[in-house]
């Protein structure tokens, strides 16, 4: 993102990877967007590529001994660590759960490790572990083994905690980012940005008329409800960092198919609304903690719709676009007033702009 | 939500779009002076939506690109300083200098944070005395009122330990170096709404008589740009050259009087480089002598940084709306928002940045440079 990048190889120099070409990792890098991806291409994959971590999904899907298990692994860093909607401790059991669902597993086993740093108040542990024991109650997960570290002070932010989860995938369907078919139809599980803009005007301080919330929710229930509707549910994405926009190029990408989207259809509240003018920031790509995006055959989609919306989390569900051959791997907005524009992946840590 | 929503209604845009269509009679070259109007064009796709012999030309009206690379390595030298907490607006983050940019300068161990008004500093500067906290006071006249205010409070509460950068410029000066250039293509203005909501438009009715040129002071929303564009290209047609106030909700003819008081009792008008375009007379604002100990480029010595700009990108160009963002042989290959090789491409209200960021390359003809960066799709 600096020029920093534009460092020529030495002469004599060869490297048969491609090289990652930052000196130092960069908030961005941890953003979801074009950074995180690039850190994934040229460090991570070129090191532990196979066949699993190649689908590049949210979970990896295994094969063991005719059973299909769903596996993945999420680390959860925010401030403040409580906030409204939610806490931490919520958000690592949803999210991973969530992370789980969205290949159309059903979450069983979690791992936890926690990160804590010296001097962080015991009471506040105790919310938060009591937080994780309800939403895997909830979601139905056992937490089943994990691990404690604590940091000098200075070293950490309070607490740090990473989930790791196991479910088991028993109906017969195969969702992945690189399924996505020309006609297919774009759903959308509710409103966008909520958790992004509840966590910013927290983080800043911002008092919005009606307070935003976090939007963090165990998504697998959904899930079920749609595939228990049909098994022509051919991707499906939560869209956290980077939010709906990025989620959607992954998908595009991956399937090298194009999208055109109608920005009319896309729900956002209006106090989410609100925070994004005040800010500069634009709602699909704000994070989102208890949404999902799906795409559907399009046969299939008026009934995974009216399942969604017969749901308590996909209540305000709608069909926010579809999937076409032409413009490969672009995604095209068509905006409020008739215009329309290429959403991009997100590059970096969304800013706020000037004015 | 209110007070946005009208000015985004579908009907009342294709309407307005049928009357510029019917007034309408030659081609026309406009310029939206505001980096915050290119901003809405591309975001609503609303050049799109246009007859083709209108075409629209992005102004300098960008704070964040036309602030220098020389004063970006002094706020990276200062950034440095392990004594220091430099604030800055969110955008002014990715903007890179020299050698890197103020993300990069974090990442080494630099305490540089965003804060969403200049005031906020005084907040920082109470809970930290012993540090020096700077604010980099960017911005066209729109912000200088709330810099002004953080300066003119920090001395009046006796907060020693702030003290501002600044890069204020004005935008009627950078007017008339565009009219005054031999390539000028621009025959109708929509004026910068903020800066005007705080300044007048006064100062705009000589600009206007002296170059026979319309001006029409214009808000943001799609709407307003409908407007603004129909109320330009009228006059065009009608042989007209006025002022006109298409943003009457947040614009006078005096402006904000208390808040321009407050500007010039803390600045006064001084010569201010623009980086791609270089020196303007008379086109910014510095610290007036009873405020100088505020001045950061004092305090910190950083006088002796003399940093010259690349002659790569055609930036300053497109900033005097000569060239398009597309006409640059970089754009969108070595030069994208991740790979920013000039101003204009930096901040998100920067012409090639908006460009870029709402795809305008990907629909044209030129190459789709985003594959040769994006990912290698990776199937097993």
């Amino acid at each position: 993102m600096s020029q920093s990048e534009n460092h020529p190889m030495m002469p004599g120099e060869s490297c048969p990877a491609p090289v990652f070409e930052h000196r130092q990792i960069i908030l961005g890098h941890g953003s979801g967007g074009k950074l995180t991806q690039e850190l994934i291409e040229r460090l991570f994959l070129p090191s532990f590529n196979n066949n699993y971590l190649a689908q590049l999904n949210d979970q990896a899907l295994l094969d063991v001994n005719g059973l299909r298990l769903a596996f993945t692994t999420d680390s959860f860093v925010v401030t403040p660590i409580f906030f409204p909607g939610g806490d931490i401790g919520r958000l690592a059991i949803n999210g991973t759960v969530n992370d789980l669902a969205m290949s159309g597993a059903a979450p069983r086993f979690i791992a936890a490790a926690f990160i804590l740093e010296e001097g962080f108040a015991s009471n506040d542990l105790a919310r938060v572990v009591e937080s994780m024991r309800e939403a895997a109650q909830e979601a139905g997960v056992l937490l089943v083994t994990g691990d404690t570290k604590v940091v000098n002070r200075g070293k950490g932010d309070q607490i740090f905690i990473t989930t790791t989860g196991l479910g088991i995938l028993e109906r017969p369907v195969t969702i992945s980012a690189d399924r996505a078919w020309p006609g297919d139809k774009i759903l959308l599980s509710g409103t966008i940005g909520d958790h992004g803009m509840a966590i910013m005007s927290q983080r800043e301080g911002l008092e919005f008329e009606g307070a935003i919330e976090s939007d963090t929710a165990a998504l697998h229930g959904l899930v079920a409800a749609m595939l228990d509707t049909s098994t022509e549910v051919h991707c499906m994405r939560d869209p956290t960092r980077g939010g709906v926009a990025t989620a959607l190029n992954e998908i595009a990408d991956r399937s090298r198919v194009g999208m055109e989207l109608v920005e009319r259809n896309i729900p956002v509240r209006e106090s989410v609304k609100g925070a994004c003018e005040i800010l500069g920031l634009d709602p699909l790509y704000v994070a989102n903690e208890g949404k999902l995006v799906a795409v559907v055959a399009p046969e299939a989609a008026e009934s995974v719709l009216d399942a969604m919306r017969n749901h308590p989390l996909g209540r305000d569900a709608c069909c926010i676009g579809e999937v076409v051959a032409a413009h490969p791997r672009r995604v095209l907005l068509k905006t409020e007033i008739g215009g329309s524009r290429v959403l991009d992946v997100m590059l970096g840590e969304p800013l706020p702009r000037i004015c | 939500m209110k007070y946005l929503d009208e000015y985004r209604d579908a009907e009342l845009a294709r309407k307005l779009l049928e009357q510029i269509l019917r007034v309408q009679k030659r081609p026309w070259v406009l310029m939206e002076v505001c980096g915050g109007q290119t901003h809405s064009i591309v975001k609503f796709g609303i050049d799109d939506l246009l007859p083709k012999d209108i075409e629209l030309v992005h102004g300098p009206g960008c704070p964040v690109c036309v602030t220098p690379l020389e004063l970006i390595d002094k706020a990276h030298a200062i950034a440095s300083r392990p004594d220091v907490i430099f604030c800055s607006f969110g955008d002014m983050l990715r903007v890179p200098g020299s050698e890197c940019d103020l993300l990069t300068v974090k990442s080494r161990g630099a305490d540089v944070r965003v804060v969403y008004s200049p005031l906020d500093c005084l907040r920082i500067a109470r809970k930290h005395s012993d540090r020096q906290v700077v604010f980099f006071a960017i911005g066209f006249e729109t912000t200088a009122p709330a810099n002004a205010m953080l300066v003119w409070r920090a001395k009046e509460e006796g907060i020693r330990n702030v003290s501002i950068l600044v890069s204020h410029v004005l935008v009627p000066p950078a007017l008339e170096a565009i009219l005054d250039s031999p390539r000028n293509r621009v025959q109708g203005f929509l004026g910068p709404g903020h800066v005007c909501a705080v300044m007048g438009y006064r100062e705009y009715e000589a600009i206007s008589a002296r170059y026979k040129v319309p001006i029409v002071i214009t808000g943001f929303e799609p709407v307003d740009l409908l407007e603004g564009v129909l109320m330009t290209v009228r006059q065009l047609e009608e042989g007209r050259a006025e002022v006109e106030n298409q943003y009457v909700r947040a614009v006078t003819r005096e402006g904000n009087i208390a808040a321009k008081k407050l500007v010039f009792s803390v600045f006064e008008v001084c010569t201010r480089k623009w980086r791609g375009v270089g020196p303007i007379p008379q086109s910014g604002y510095r610290l007036r002598e009873e405020f100088r100990d505020f001045d950061a480029e004092r305090r910190f010595d950083v006088g002796s940084i003399n940093t010259q700009e690349p002659s790569v990108c055609i930036s300053g160009e497109v900033l005097k709306g000569v060239k398009k963002p597309l006409d640059c042989p970089a754009f969108a290959r070595e030069c994208n928002p991740a790979h920013p090789l000039g101003a204009t491409m930096v901040s998100s209200e920067g012409a090639c940045a908006a460009y870029y960021l709402y795809g305008r390359h990907l629909k044209t003809e030129h190459k789709p440079a985003l594959d040769s960066q994006s990912s290698v799709p990776l199937k097993p």
